[in-house]
């Protein structure tokens, strides 16, 4: 008798940890489903019309020298192998020139020289990893919106790509940004961190600030803006690295 | 009950004053809607917050931290010679937790060195961008939802028939004579258990206005795009404060979860069940004084 009740009670605990392992990995197929996840995406649409509904042309907070992270973490790639860019690495960016092309009137090269005759902005802002981190650092660099008032954008330009000089898992990177982000006036090409030219491991020789967005709009060793209509056919076509490789959003403010 | 008598069409009340082993209507259709989109939102709203933790598995205060700054609380791993552990430091003082958090094994067998386990978080598998997909899509079910449920529960005054706490319960010894009660597990019965009690109403009170609105003001306060137009983030104190804020909150709820399961239990699962799925809640029996 006690043999057959404890058998039962196996029998009952089996069963539970059965249904409780099906029930799991059931849930955990569910969460990993891509259809249910680009339907939960979808979200990223609602997050973008809010946020930008109620924050219009707000600035992003800038601090005090006393408030800046003693130590700025440096994320994804901290050095570039490209030997295009190791050659200009070595020669300080002296003959180095960013391209500004794509859908703009007026193709431009601009040397590094010439980006730091433009008016400069400089700030200091708290820098958000999507992972969860943040440090605050200052900023300097030519407004984004002086260089396409240079180049005049095309009617139909209705993004910016930042074409990187860094593959990341053998991929390169980039991102991207619209044009309400493009023109807002804390968004800005970064030569100089904390005073001092960019260093290698934050993106030398420039890095685009996007300062409502997370870290990882804020792509790093800027070699190329291209203006483009659309977004598709451009690398995985989802408008970023970590947008192309990982589900991650393109709006990147929450 | 010590208020005046509440008008006829109250749902709480019957005309009769009921007895034990009646069967009552206990819970509006809004309190339970609500009551299970919450039951399901926040468990999905935990099991990827954790994920999301365990992309940077530390805490700070202030406005800015990351590896280079010392947090108060720390999920990791570590080596001693060849036996490897996890551990959770808090405020210097570490803890082994192999098998729980920092180290622990999956199904297969493989370590992993992830702050949080695989049957804890969404998904259950390394991956930050879903558990944000989920942790932001389901943050509008539950601020939404929340901003429903407490308007609503203004109009028909549930808030304040049953959730505000009078005067006299107020009172110290009124609620140590509840305390002593639930300590000797003697829950109210009859009439008397067809209303809230004074500690029940204090938990639910500090849930609905107090850790919830908590939970969604820290999330937007870690929001960039948010901290650009309303001065949330500041308001907490800094980032990072509020990221811990939205951490203590979680497992705060989580304590509740705890006890309101226990509390369940203890007065009797399936009564309770039924009225929070139909409505109809059996009062207890009188006890024989």
């Amino acid at each position: 008798m006690s043999k057959l009740i404890l058998s039962r009670r196996r029998l009952i605990q089996a069963g539970v940890v059965g249904a409780g392992g099906l029930l799991l990995s059931g849930c955990d197929r569910l969460t990993r489903d891509p259809k249910v996840l680009d339907f939960l995406g979808e979200a990223e649409n609602l997050h973008r019309v809010t946020q930008r509904g109620l924050a219009g042309d707000a600035l992003a907070r800038e601090f005090a020298e006393s408030q800046m992270s003693p130590t700025f973490r440096a994320n994804g790639s901290l050095a570039v192998a490209d030997p295009v860019y190791r050659a200009h690495f070595a020669q300080g960016f002296s003959q180095w020139a960013l391209r500004l092309d794509g859908m703009v009137e007026r193709p431009l090269m601009l040397p590094l020289t010439a980006l730091k005759q433009f008016p400069q902005r400089t700030q200091i802002t708290r820098h958000d990893c999507v992972e969860g981190w943040s440090a605050i650092g200052k900023w300097t660099g030519p407004r984004v919106a002086t260089l396409l008032d240079l180049a005049r954008l095309q009617p139909e330009a209705r993004y910016l790509v930042f074409h990187c000089a860094d593959l990341y898992g053998g991929r390169p990177y980039y991102e991207s940004i619209d044009l309400v982000d493009a023109l807002h006036p804390q968004t800005i090409l970064a030569w100089a961190m904390n005073g001092r030219p960019l260093e290698e491991q934050h993106g030398a020789p420039l890095r685009l600030r996007v300062e409502r967005q997370l870290g990882y709009k804020h792509a790093k060793f800027v070699t190329r803006i291209e203006a483009v209509a659309a977004l598709d056919g451009i690398y995985g076509g989802k408008g970023g690295y970590w947008e192309d490789n990982g589900r991650y959003a393109w709006y990147a403010g929450i | 009950m010590s208020d005046i008598a509440p008008p006829a069409e109250s749902p709480l009340v019957p005309l009769a004053p009921p007895h034990g082993g009646d069967l009552v209507k206990r819970h509006r259709l809004s309190t339970r809607l609500w009551h299970w989109t919450n039951a399901v939102t926040l468990l999905i709203m935990l099991m990827s917050g954790l994920m999301i933790f365990n992309a940077h598995a530390r805490l700070y205060w202030g406005e800015y931290g990351a590896n280079f700054d010392s947090p108060w609380l720390k999920i990791g791993s570590a080596r001693i010679g060849t036996h490897e552990y996890g551990y959770l430091q808090v405020a210097g003082h570490r803890v082994e937790t192999t098998g729980l958090l920092g180290y622990w094994k999956d199904p297969d067998g493989t370590p992993h060195r992830r702050a949080f386990p695989y049957w804890a978080t969404i998904p259950s598998a390394y991956s930050l961008a879903d558990a944000r997909t989920w942790h932001l899509a389901f943050a509008w079910v539950l601020s939404l939802g929340l901003a429903t449920y407490l308007i609503w529960s203004l109009i028909n005054r549930h808030i304040q028939r049953d959730i505000h706490i009078t005067r006299r319960e107020w009172r110290l010894r009124h609620v140590w004579q509840e305390v002593k009660d639930h300590a000797r597990l003697r829950l109210p019965t009859g009439a008397a258990a067809l209303r809230y009690n004074t500690l029940q109403k204090i938990a639910y009170a500090m849930v609905l206005f107090g850790l919830l609105p908590l939970m969604i003001l820290t999330g937007l306060a870690l929001s960039p795009g948010t901290d650009a137009w309303l001065p949330v983030t500041e308001i907490f104190g800094g980032r990072q404060t509020a990221r811990s804020i939205h951490f203590l909150c979680a497992f705060a709820l989580v304590g509740f979860f705890v006890v309101h399961i226990a509390m369940v239990v203890l007065a009797g699962p399936f009564n309770e069940l039924r009225s929070m799925v139909t409505g109809w809640y059996r009062l207890p029996k009188e006890r024989d004084r």
